[in-house]
């Protein structure tokens, strides 16, 4: 069960700012569905290998070849969505 | 036997950027960013625009092994990519691609000439990863009201080398760095010249206490003055009763310090997990087959030079120390006998080379590369090299002759001035150097000439010659000196001291 | 106006493309559903112009098209129904949107959907909530809620959606028209914004098998941007037979549990028995690890999503609120652009895949999709193709389920083993309760989409549910 300590950690960790609110509608759904995961605590998965890709590939890769257009935006393109930019960069708020 | 008086262990994470590739990591974007706008060498994979996917670069995994056997590490049958969850605004999908359990190469050695002779550094592992874009800041991090990305580093293929703590002393830590580069030299894997293509994370910790990790280190010489200054901090800790708090600390190159960094940001949590847009490789199998192209590396080219060429140990470490000089001089012994027909005395050519112009461009701050010039210049500073060891080696010119020709020739601004090599096609190099030297009156002076210089000198010190007369040795130098001076150096010292000799009875 | 592609064809080379593309976009404006979030009116009769000019080349020449908003469209607005994404234009086209235009379709808009395709309902949108057209106060499913209603509705002929937990599947059943989930890596996720990377595959929409197969064909195929994409050459439509005799069908029972509506079961098993008197042998199978599934499909596709999520942070594209600090900025971009059910699965991912917990919840749930997928090895050693129910109920009322999160995760029971499994499935219309349609879910092995669509194909030529149209709408 989370409280509202692990709450405030998850959010952030997930970089979501949650109102006093958020916290109090949250908690109980979150919980809700954390114990029904909890089902899977009856299930004996020793020994079985996690399936972390469903098909059975390896080794997929790509030449070291530069690929234009299919690559490769121009500048404008690249900064063409940015809320804001100067100068050729995206501009971000300041660090501290 | 070092005795480490202050338990000092530094462990290393050095971040190699594999910047000799043509593309990123993930993505086809060209890796020739480095004079570009800001920006411009980006695509919507390492834009991280929702909805793009990574397909991993080939012959990046292909440098990682290569490196990865250059430490003498084992190639992981099965190795995969994770994700590295954090945020910083130079990370454009708020996670890392990384790797973190199955690296690629794992437990490895180097050895380096440690405080007391040899010291072998173990390799914890070595796995591959993709840089994060550039920030800007206005004047510095804590006071920027801004802060400005360019991504087109982002995504470029960076292969993180971590070390056992087994380093004693920021001199150990810096000979480490310095052996780490040289070897990836080798590999031709990564050009260290260019900017961000390597940079260090430090952890070191003194006497059995916690770690500091120092981060922003980009240089060989940020890291052993990071440390030294980390080692001085914790010890005042120390001695005011204190206790070391393991933490992150920035290192601030311009003011040689490093400072705390403690935020939130502390409480670092990646949730590693692999990476389900990439597959997982099984590329162990290419080891023996890369094994097999591997160079010469350092250290044993190093054994053959003292071997195959008789020169000193130190003569050896130092050439083979950086690779342009170890083929330099090499090429020189090359391009020489075939000029001449005849093999250039290897050790002749390590005093000329290694002891004398190595100094020269250490003194000026200069590079072999810088001089040689990238592409264009390369042989023609070969060749004027063999031509004027040549010059040498049959007298045609003096030592002091030489060196003033190489001074003038690393003093020369690039592309300028008359002494500045250039190759005409109907030119010799050797044609050329004594033309030089003729239009500057510095051929080698002999004969006749030489004799009246020392008729005259001994007849306009008197003195000397009475001093000498009256057992002064040191008296002789000062004729000699007289006799130099009036042939501009342009002759031999020790033929004008045999001949004073005679003269003088 | 719910003509198939070859009626629509016919219609394009006797009068034009831009004709047909109008009277659909005629159709939209007059619309309840809210199953479009952009519509690109002038660019798709510019290309339905072209088209005309040109010979009419391409397997889908002038026919129009819509696109789930979570496929990158390059120079439409892309939002994943999302307000986080506000005036994203995409500089880039996904894969299945270049092969779409290379086969000359008109796509005509994006459509509606649950928020990151994080739904079952279509009620999560930014946008607000598409209707589905047999009932306007019912959803039409999800996520790909729109792309389904927009196909029911009779609003476009074919669509497409993505599917990470049956969110094509869903909606086909709920809205009474055929969806597809392919077998993982046969269609190109390059340009899907991805949600569980490790689950999801984009699929077609239309009123029938044969144009479902139709759009199939030209989305799946290799691309070498997406590393999950598989080799391998088929023409699907070329595989479609009325003929099923011989096929073994397997029945697993514990997709016909509890919480499963009377009507739903009767009307899929009457589904199975229809295929069985066309010459097809039915087999009980057993799955023991269905029940786990959804929490394991879960678990994986919060932890996923966590991370996937994680690059909406307001600095290259979306929306930006004021700045303060870096950290402090991302956070309330994100509090301000993603929606409660969003926020609640970031939340939960991130737990999942926290110090402490990644072995209790996301390690355990990929060793249950270990076990889940044998489940389906196994069945697949004695049956050709699996029969369920899609959903274990019909369309539920809008508003119904959405506060009570787990309630609506249930509704995915049937669909998500599959995508755990990463083997195709389709829904096809078997029957009505109360006016509402209800999906037969047709399950196959890895790859064997052939197996899945002839089926499927027999099904409908054998009966006509599929035929039926939403009315008062």
């Amino acid at each position: 069960m989370i409280g509202k300590k692990d709450l405030e950690h998850m959010a952030w960790l997930s970089r979501l700012e949650l109102s006093g609110e958020d916290k109090e509608r949250y908690t109980p759904k979150l919980n809700s569905v954390l114990d029904y995961f909890s089902e899977l605590d009856e299930i004996d998965t020793d020994g079985i290998e996690p399936a972390y890709h469903v098909l059975p590939v390896s080794n997929v890769f790509r030449e070291d070849e530069v690929s234009v257009p299919t690559c490769s935006l121009s500048q404008e393109e690249a900064l063409s969505n940015s809320p804001k930019k100067q100068d050729g960069f995206f501009k971000a708020p300041r660090m501290m | 036997m070092y005795e480490n008086p202050d338990g000092v262990m530094i462990g290393l994470e050095v971040h190699v950027q594999l910047n000799k590739l043509k593309t990123k990591i993930f993505c086809g974007c060209a890796t020739d960013y480095h004079k570009d706008p800001p920006n411009s060498h980006v695509c919507p994979v390492c834009l991280g625009l929702p909805g793009s996917l990574p397909v991993i670069n080939k012959k990046a995994v292909e440098a990682a092994i290569k490196v990865g056997l250059a430490l003498n590490c084992r190639i992981e049958e099965y190795t995969q990519f994770y994700r590295k969850n954090y945020y910083y605004p130079d990370l454009p999908k708020g996670f890392q691609i990384s790797q973190y359990d199955f690296p690629i190469a794992s437990k490895g050695q180097i050895i380096i000439e440690g405080e007391d002779g040899e010291l072998i550094v173990r390799i914890t592992r070595a796995h591959l990863e993709e840089d994060p874009g550039r920030l800007v800041h206005e004047g510095t991090i804590d006071r920027s009201k801004y802060t400005l990305i360019d991504y087109n580093r982002s995504g470029m293929a960076l292969l993180e080398i971590v070390s056992d703590p087994d380093l004693r002393s920021p001199k150990e830590a810096r000979r480490y760095l310095d052996k780490l580069r040289n070897i990836l030299e080798y590999l031709d894997v990564f050009d260290g010249d260019l900017e961000g293509a390597l940079r260090v994370d430090a952890n070191i910790s003194i006497m059995g206490g916690q770690r500091a990790e120092i981060k922003n280190i980009s240089s060989h010489k940020g890291a052993e003055r990071a440390l030294l200054f980390e080692i001085v901090r914790q010890k005042n800790v120390v001695r005011r009763g204190g206790v070391v708090v393991q933490e992150t600390r920035h290192f601030d190159e311009a003011r040689e310090i490093t400072l705390s960094m403690r935020t939130k940001e502390e409480a670092h949590d990646y949730r590693y997990f692999p990476e389900p847009d990439l597959m997982p490789l099984k590329v162990s199998g290419w080891a023996p087959e890369i094994k097999e192209t591997l160079p010469e590396l350092p250290d044993a080219r190093r054994m053959r030079f003292i071997k195959q060429y008789g020169i000193t140990d130190d003569q050896a470490k130092s050439l083979t120390g950086e690779l342009v000089w170890a083929d330099y001089y090499e090429q020189v012994l090359k391009i020489y006998e075939n000029e001449y027909g005849e093999k250039l005395d290897p050790k002749f050519a390590a005093a000329w080379i290694n002891d004398y112009l190595k100094g020269e461009m250490n003194y000026r701050g200069s590079t072999l590369t810088y001089a040689v010039g990238k592409v264009s210049h390369h042989l023609i500073w070969h060749e004027y090299t063999v031509a004027i060891l040549g010059l040498l080696k049959h007298e045609k010119i003096t030592d002091d002759n030489a060196v003033i020709i190489f001074r003038n020739l690393l003093d020369s601004p690039r592309g300028g001035s008359d002494w500045r090599p250039v190759k005409k096609a109907a030119d010799s190099a050797e044609n050329y150097v004594m033309r030089i030297l003729e239009e500057k009156g510095l051929l080698k002076v002999e004969g006749d000439i030489v004799e009246t210089a020392a008729f005259e000198a001994i007849n306009e010190n008197p003195q000397a010659v009475a001093d000498y007369k009256a057992g002064k040795e040191k008296a002789l130098n000062s004729l000699v000196g007289a006799v130099m001076k009036k042939t501009k150096g342009g002759a031999d010292a020790r033929k004008v001291r045999e001949i004073l000799l005679v003269k003088l009875g | 106006m719910w003509a198939g592609i070859n009626e629509l064809m016919e219609r394009i080379h006797a009068s034009s493309s831009e004709e047909v593309v109008s009277e659909y976009f005629e159709r939209i404006e007059s619309s309840k559903l809210n199953a479009f979030i952009t519509l690109s009116k002038e660019s798709a009769l510019l290309r339905a112009r072209e088209i005309d000019s040109k010979a009419h080349d391409g397997s889908l020449a002038g026919i129009p098209v819509a696109i789930k908003d979570n496929i990158s469209t390059k120079g439409t607005l892309t939002t994943c129904g999302s307000r986080i994404l506000t005036g994203y234009v995409p500089p880039y086209d996904a894969h299945v949107i270049e092969k779409l235009k290379g086969a000359g379709a008109v796509i005509i808009g994006k459509t509606n959907m649950d928020e990151f395709a994080m739904g079952t309902s279509t009620e999560t949108s930014f946008f607000g909530a598409a209707r589905n057209p047999w009932d306007l106060e019912r959803v039409p499913g999800g996520s790909s809620g729109g792309s389904a209603a927009a196909v029911a509705g009779g609003e476009v002929p074919i669509a497409l959606g993505s599917d990470t937990g049956g969110s094509v599947r869903c909606p086909a059943s709920f809205c009474g028209v055929v969806g597809l989930k392919p077998t993982y890596g046969v269609v190109s996720r390059y340009g899907l914004v991805s949600y569980a990377n490790s689950l999801e595959q984009i699929g077609p929409f239309a009123t029938n098998v044969r144009d479902v197969a139709a759009l199939f064909d030209v989305i799946a195929g290799y691309d070498a941007r997406d590393s999950t994409s598989v080799q391998r050459e088929m023409n699907y439509s070329s595989e479609l037979r009325n003929e099923v005799s011989g096929l073994r069908i397997g029945i697993p029972e514990e997709y016909f549990g509890e919480g499963t509506d009377e009507n739903v079961e009767k009307a899929v098993r009457n589904g199975i028995h229809t295929l069985e008197d066309l010459g097809a042998d039915l087999a009980e199978v057993k799955m023991p690890h269905t029940k786990y599934a959804l929490s394991a499909y879960y678990i994986i596709a919060m932890s996923e999503a966590s991370s996937n999520l994680a690059r909406f942070d307001g600095m290259r594209y979306g929306l930006r609120t004021d700045d303060s600090d870096w950290h402090t900025t991302f956070s309330q971009v994100r509090a301000a652009g993603f929606g409660d059910e969003v926020k609640r699965r970031i939340l939960l991912g991130t737990y999942a895949l926290s110090a402490g917990y990644h072995d209790k919840y996301y390690l355990k749930a990929l060793r249950v999709r270990t076990l889940i997928k044998q489940d389906f090895e196994r069945a697949f050693r004695d049956v050709d193709v699996l029969i369920t129910p899609t959903m274990p109920y019909p369309a539920f009322r809008l508003g119904e389920k959405i506060d009570d999160p787990l309630s609506l995760y249930l509704a995915d029971v049937d669909t998500v083993p599959i995508n755990l499994a990463g083997v195709p499935s389709i829904s096809v219309p078997c029957g009505f309760s109360q006016g509402l349609p209800i999906g037969m879910q047709i399950i196959g092995r890895h790859f064997d989409e052939a197996a899945i669509l002839r089926a499927a194909y027999t099904f409908e030529e054998n009966t006509d549910f599929h035929t039926r149209r939403p009315g008062g709408i």
